[in-house]
């Protein structure tokens, strides 16, 4: 099995607009290992957001290639990428992006409808997965109704739900106190330790950098630094 | 991804609501309309599908529809009866006149002559007393809608006389006829009566109607009628067709309901359309979301289309619902006669719906097709 589970090589990404050529992402290259924690971190408009949209396939990048597991992202379909997100991503957002009109257990369900399982199974893996998050008595209340910590922890349980291979959360932490900031993480530290699961987390949150296997620093769209967590080894 | 799309849909009471009542609007509207309308054109060739045993009608060649009369004199029926394949020819006469009761109450009905001997021209359907009875002296056949206005609410009753043109007339019979386009009552009496009842005038045939003999086509029976006569003759669907044609092109009417069926598309399309949009705006972030979890495009087209086909069944059914109980209600009232809610109209309306649909449905669905999923990350 590769120690890496995705990678982007030589990443650069052009933004137009009236006549003006940005460059937001110079010459990025970058491993995510398998299993680890590793975080993205900057500051606000480092293009850290545009770097785990290219990723994840969600933008296509100006010039270089991003693999997952080998795969070349660029060579697929937009269905096929959507496809690939729903199979081996699990997202998490900072706004959580729930459907209000859902109730948690049919939120989390979402990539298992996706995917064509049937409504009362997947509602039944679903209340599972809020279970082991402590959710499991508010499986059926309306995000509405949640508090913003539960709500984070429905994310959670929506890109988790699934067993996806590398969870990419969008400042998870950013959104919620100190306290519930750092259950999340850790939560998200235990499932990567206990499921060999890879996660990388954008933050500029350094509270959580303690749970971190690898950090790496972003500054105006170009890597800075990483950091290796002390007594952990990751091959270059 | 169904039951998503569905909760999605009925989770936001107003915006769904909104658009059911858009639908339901547009299809009350556009049936309700299209079916007065064709009601309204049926009861303008009324009286000439009610006389089945003919298939000609021979007229004054002026005239250009079935409420317009100018009376012939009579030796042009033994004319027509002379053309080659006529079957038999019988006297019409149809005009205007007013009743009056011994109560002193007065109506303005359409009167009928029909034929002496063989009553070609009689009432399709008898309520009470035979058509028979036509035959006796005074006697006339009075329709329902007759009874009605003159004497609400009283049970059919035969025998009652009344004043035609200050001539005793004897009810001798209620019938059921086809309401005509002037919602008078009709009134039927022998052709030999109509010189007593109508006040002036030496002519009194207002049509002659006639059957083509075996071995001839109505056509060709009208056209040597035409030949051997300056009058003009035509087969009864020519005639239909024509007085139809009449009101569509020489009346403000098709102008009128057209004008409001389309008020009903054009109202019923933006108030879907404007609803979906915003619906669908209002949700831009939650079907970035799912794009971004995983779920194609292919998956998010279907969903807008159930949505989409949902509040149409609905709205459609409920439209629908609300037309019929119209006509349903009205189903009693004189005026309301002839008018139905018809199957080819709910069908027509059920198409319409789709078109409407589709259309308010192509911005909101090429809105949420290129939606980009990565705005999930921009706050």
């Amino acid at each position: 099995m590769s120690e890496f589970i995705a990678k982007a090589e030589n990443i650069k990404m052009f933004f137009h607009s009236d006549n003006e050529k940005t460059q937001v992402i110079h010459d990025v290259s970058l491993k995510i290992p398998s299993g680890k924690i590793t975080m993205l971190v900057g500051p606000s408009g480092c293009g850290k957001t545009t770097l785990i949209s290219i990723l994840t396939g969600m933008l296509k990048p100006s010039s270089g290639e991003v693999f997952y597991k080998d795969k070349k992202i660029s060579s697929l379909s937009e269905n096929d990428k959507a496809i690939l997100r729903r199979k081996e991503f699990g997202l998490v957002f900072q706004q959580y992006n729930l459907i209000e009109t859902l109730t948690a257990a049919e939120n989390v369900a979402i990539p298992l409808l996706a995917d064509g399982m049937d409504f009362n199974n997947a509602i039944r893996h679903a209340v599972r997965v809020l279970q082991t998050l402590d959710l499991g008595n508010r499986a059926d209340f309306m995000p509405s109704t949640l508090s913003g910590g539960e709500q984070q922890r429905v994310a959670v349980a929506r890109g988790l739900v699934h067993n996806p291979n590398l969870v990419v959360c969008d400042e998870p932490t950013a959104a919620l106190d100190a306290k519930n900031g750092k259950n999340i993480i850790a939560l998200l530290s235990k499932i990567a330790k206990e499921k060999h699961k890879s996660v990388l987390i954008v933050t500029h949150d350094n509270r959580i950098f303690e749970y971190a296997d690898l950090i790496i620093h972003m500054d105006d769209g170009r890597i800075e630094k990483e950091e290796n967590k002390p007594g952990t080894q990751i091959e270059k | 991804m169904h039951i998503v799309a569905l909760k999605m849909l009925v989770g936001n009471r107003a915006k769904y609501f909104g658009l059911v009542f858009g639908v339901m609007f547009a299809t009350l509207l556009m049936s309700q309309q299209v079916s007065m309308f064709i009601g309204i054109l049926d009861r303008t060739s009324s009286q000439i599908l009610d006389i089945s045993e003919a298939d000609i009608w021979v007229m004054s060649p002026e005239m250009s529809y079935a409420d317009e009369i100018k009376p012939m004199p009579e030796f042009e029926l033994y004319k027509i009866r002379g053309a080659e394949g006529v079957k038999w020819a019988v006297p019409l006469f149809k005009g205007m006149m007013s009743i009056k009761t011994f109560q002193g109450k007065l109506q303005q009905i359409i009167l009928m002559g029909v034929d002496n001997q063989t009553l070609i021209g009689k009432p399709p359907k008898m309520l009470a007393g035979k058509w028979e009875n036509l035959r006796e002296h005074n006697a006339i056949i009075m329709d329902k809608s007759g009874w009605d206005y003159i004497w609400p609410n009283r049970p059919l009753e035969l025998g009652i006389e009344i004043e035609l043109n200050e001539k005793i007339a004897k009810i001798v019979g209620i019938c059921q006829s086809s309401p005509p386009f002037m919602t008078s009552p009709v009134v039927f009496t022998q052709f030999k009566n109509v010189r007593k009842y109508v006040p002036s005038g030496r002519k009194h045939m207002s049509f002659v109607v006639a059957k083509a003999d075996d071995g001839f086509s109505p056509i060709e029976v009208a056209e040597n009628i035409s030949k051997k006569t300056y009058l003009q003759a035509l087969t009864s669907k020519e005639f239909q067709w024509r007085s139809i044609n009449h009101y569509l092109t020489k009346t403000g009417i098709p102008i009128n309901f057209g004008i409001t069926v389309a008020l009903g598309f054009i109202i019923g399309a933006i108030i879907v359309a404007q609803t979906l949009y915003i619906f669908v705006i209002e949700n831009i972030k939650q079907f970035a979301a799912l794009k971004a979890i995983g779920v194609t495009n292919n998956q998010i087209l279907v969903m807008v289309l159930i949505q989409t086909a949902v509040v149409a069944a609905i709205g459609f059914s409920i439209g629908i619902g609300l037309a019929a109980l119209f006509f349903e209600s009205t189903a009693h009232l004189n005026t309301m006669r002839g008018f139905y809610l018809l199957p080819e109209v709910v069908m027509g309306t059920a198409l319409t719906i789709i078109v409407i649909m589709l259309i308010a449905s192509y911005t909101s669905i090429r809105k949420v097709m290129s939606v980009d999923p990565a705005t999930v990350f921009r706050n």
